[in-house]
């Protein structure tokens, strides 16, 4: 929020209007369901960034969290499920002045799109990925997800969830991310500025950040409503920056390290690309200008 | 004069309470009204005490409700 | 619009079907690829990843062919000409995606080299049983152009061809080879950049404001866009409106579905693309495509030879069907004979279109190598009685 304000009329716009395709308010998100906050701390790190909005995109996949794509006023991707990652791959090399930003959510990024999630960490792929983790598949219902705590209740685990879960800070970091930060949708500041932060920094960035899904996931499991999980939260969060990803593994209702704890500079893609042509090629190397599909 | 205000999108609001538990100076609390949806939105209750920290704005699923400040405070 | 030089690898060579292809892809301006290593297709990449980086562009090898058939549409949306390259079972994955490429109107190629199936089959075998999938392999309604080439020049040709119907109708375009066709080695000649016509991207002339991704054309294709030029456009798979929002109804859906298929109807009903060899009194009509046309080619000779007057109606265009032209041919040829390296599908087609004026006799064969010229001879014959 900017410091130099006048005074402002009741009628003045809500600071996050202007990242947000208004015509399509409201949104199909539940009450106290956490989505929405984390659109807010996002619109406020890129504003807080100062970069070109006009070369930010966004790409989600299919669920709760892949409706970010349809309501953020920016050029913006609602693609197939787990495959955000891929399309904003291809969306980065062929125009690498874009800054791309993948929003999408737990199930979506880690049981149909592990895979990609973790080459796209290995080649150190330019891009930024935002991962809502309300620990379910919210937008079918509410089964187990690979992130779903074990003795959680949920539609395809009725008596209990017996698989252990993903330590998604864990995976990223040893896939080879850049930056790796967890926090909450009670951690509205910290948030923001972890998402600042990734705006300006090149390769791999991975941020996970637990939202409440208080239709489905607190609901089943008896946990109160969205407020009750924003409390537990704020109750049961640990700041440890720097921690190993793993001891930041997450339970029922123990307790959640929240943090960065990864913050690496490694060549991105591109940069190992073009080293690799150029002492190959030399001057026959033909930076690629990919973009040519212009008219004729 | 408070160093600060906040403005509240009546009908957007869902009534999720997170602006009312998490402002710092408790400005806010749900009221007792209800908007066309049946939600009850949050209303000023001690607007002396608002530093437009925004963190309401910051919190609001919603999009619902936003904080700034006052100029001569800033 | 001519090709860009850059890309061109002019002269007369001695290439095999997917070298070809790719040179072709070069030809036609594309600058991105991914794609999977699979039988009998890989060398279409192996020659994209040495060739690319001194024309100027990008190849990656995606973990998977989920991973590849939408990184593509990635960078067909950062503003490339993009393709990926494929053969049976990667196809089968790339469905989805096939899919998502058609209701977004995404223009991006897919090479199929078609080799024996269904599942792992014969790698390093033709077969031709593909051609439903391509049309029908993805779920829900939609229409794709599919080209079958018959020889390395035209793996060449068409492909350039291919990449030039794909911005013209906005839509992803079905390169449909087979092993024998990908790994014959033939002369290909390639002519000069200013000899090879391109179609552009049709990339709109509207500001932000009033311009919609979706809000069709004259000739009910929309202009194009990329990211990073302003216009914060939205692309998303779900049924959607002209501006591209989800619009999730039967109006919408009504309105988008028929119009990807109508705006192919300018295509199928007057530039199907074929080859017509003596069907000016044609009493057989040798139906055929990709290598199988190259034997059915040699039987039909033979049977001239022997008196019948038989003629060949050799499909390029697969998809959409050629209906108009089979339909004449119905109403005054007897017979149709169709080889194909599968147990029957395109023949399917030319049933439907005939609609029982006259007869159909199809030449299956499960796949593994090519027919026997004797063998589509003998059903000419019974053709012919």
């Amino acid at each position: 929020m900017s410091e130099a304000l006048l005074d402002i009329p009741l009628n003045s716009t809500n600071p996050v209007e202007p990242f947000l395709r208004m015509d399509r308010m409201p949104h199909i998100w539940c009450p106290a369901c956490g989505i929405g906050t984390t659109v807010n701390c996002f619109a406020r790190a890129l504003e807080s960034s100062r970069l070109n909005l006009n070369k930010v995109a966004v790409v989600s996949g299919i669920g709760c969290t892949g409706r970010v794509a349809g309501y953020a006023n920016l050029d913006s991707f609602h693609t197939t499920h787990g495959r955000a990652i891929p399309f904003a791959t291809g969306l980065k090399l062929s125009n690498p002045e874009l800054q791309v930003v993948v929003y999408s959510g737990d199930g979506d990024l880690f049981a149909i799109g592990g895979n990609h999630f973790i080459h796209a960490a290995r080649r150190n792929m330019d891009i930024k990925v935002i991962c809502v983790n309300n620990l379910t598949y919210a937008m079918t219902g509410g089964q187990t997800g690979p992130a779903t705590p074990t003795e959680v209740i949920s539609a395809t685990s009725p008596y209990g969830v017996f698989e252990p879960s993903f330590n998604l800070v864990q995976m990223a970091e040893a896939a080879g991310a850049s930056y790796v930060a967890r926090w909450t949708t009670y951690h509205v500041k910290q948030l923001s500025r972890s998402m600042e932060e990734v705006l300006h920094k090149k390769g791999f960035c991975f941020i996970e950040v637990l939202s409440p899904c208080p239709t489905l996931y607190q609901r089943r499991n008896k946990m109160g409503d969205g407020l009750d999980a924003m409390k537990f939260y704020k109750q049961v969060s640990k700041t440890r920056n720097g921690a190993p990803t793993s001891e930041c593994a997450l339970t029922r209702a123990g307790e959640i390290v929240v943090g960065k704890f990864v913050d690496r500079d490694r060549p991105d893609y591109l940069e190992l690309l073009k080293h690799q042509m150029t002492a190959s090629l030399g001057d026959r190397y033909a930076d690629p200008e990919v973009t040519t599909c212009s008219e004729g | 004069m408070a160093k600060g205000q906040v403005a509240i999108t009546v009908e957007r609001c869902k009534g999720c309470g997170f602006c009312v538990e998490f402002c710092p100076t408790h400005v806010l609390a749900l009221s007792s009204a209800f908007n066309s949806k049946g939600y009850h939105p949050p209303h000023v209750v001690a607007g002396d005490k608002c530093s437009g920290c925004d963190l309401c704005g910051m919190y609001c699923p919603d999009f619902a409700i936003f904080g700034a400040r006052n100029a001569r405070c800033s | 619009m001519h090709a860009a030089p850059k890309g061109v690898l002019t002269g007369v060579h001695f290439l095999d079907g997917d070298h070809a292809c790719c040179e072709g892809t070069l030809a036609a301006g594309a600058r991105f690829a991914a794609g999977y290593p699979i039988t009998p297709s890989t060398e279409v990449v192996e020659r994209f990843a040495w060739r690319i980086p001194t024309v100027g562009g990008i190849f990656i090898q995606m973990e998977d062919e989920l991973a590849a058939s939408i990184a593509i549409q990635g960078a067909v949306w950062g503003g490339a000409k993009a393709f990926t390259v494929t053969s049976g079972p990667g196809f089968s994955l790339m469905m989805e995606h096939i899919g998502y490429a058609a209701i977004t109107e995404t223009p991006c190629v897919f090479v199929n080299v078609q080799r024996g199936g269904p599942s792992t089959g014969l790698p390093t075998l033709p077969a031709q049983a593909d051609m439903m999938q391509a049309k029908w392999g993805s779920h829900g309604d939609y229409s794709i152009i599919a080209l079958c080439p018959n020889s390395p020049q035209e793996c060449f040709d068409l492909t350039v061809t291919g990449f030039n119907l794909a911005e013209e109708f906005r839509v992803p375009v079905m390169m449909m080879l087979d092993e024998c066709v990908g790994h014959m080695t033939e002369k290909v000649v390639i002519p000069e950049s200013d000899q090879i016509a391109i179609t552009p991207r049709r990339f709109t002339h509207k500001s932000p404001e009033d311009f919609r991704l979706f809000e069709p054309m004259e000739d009910l294709v929309p202009d194009m866009v990329k990211a990073g030029d302003g216009y914060k456009f939205h692309v998303t798979g779900l049924t959607h409106d002209e501006r591209g929002y989800p619009s999730m109804n039967v109006e919408t859906q009504d309105r988008l579905v028929r119009r990807m298929q109508d705006k192919l109807k300018p295509f199928a009903n007057g530039r199907a693309l074929f080859e017509a060899v003596n069907l000016d009194d044609a009493e057989v009509v040798v139906v055929s495509y990709g290598i199988t046309s190259r034997v059915a080619q040699r039987a039909t000779q033979l049977a001239r030879a022997q008196g019948i007057r038989a003629g060949i109606f050799r499909i390029i265009s697969a998809w959409p069907f050629p209906e108009q032209h089979i339909r004449e041919l119905a109403g005054r040829a007897k017979a149709f004979v169709f080889p194909e390296l599968n147990l029957g599908q395109m023949v399917h087609e030319v049933e439907r279109c005939a609609a029982g004026r006259a007869r159909i006799i199809s030449v299956p064969h499960a796949g593994g190598s090519v027919h026997k010229p004797e063998v589509i001879l003998k059903a000419i014959q019974e053709a012919a009685r």
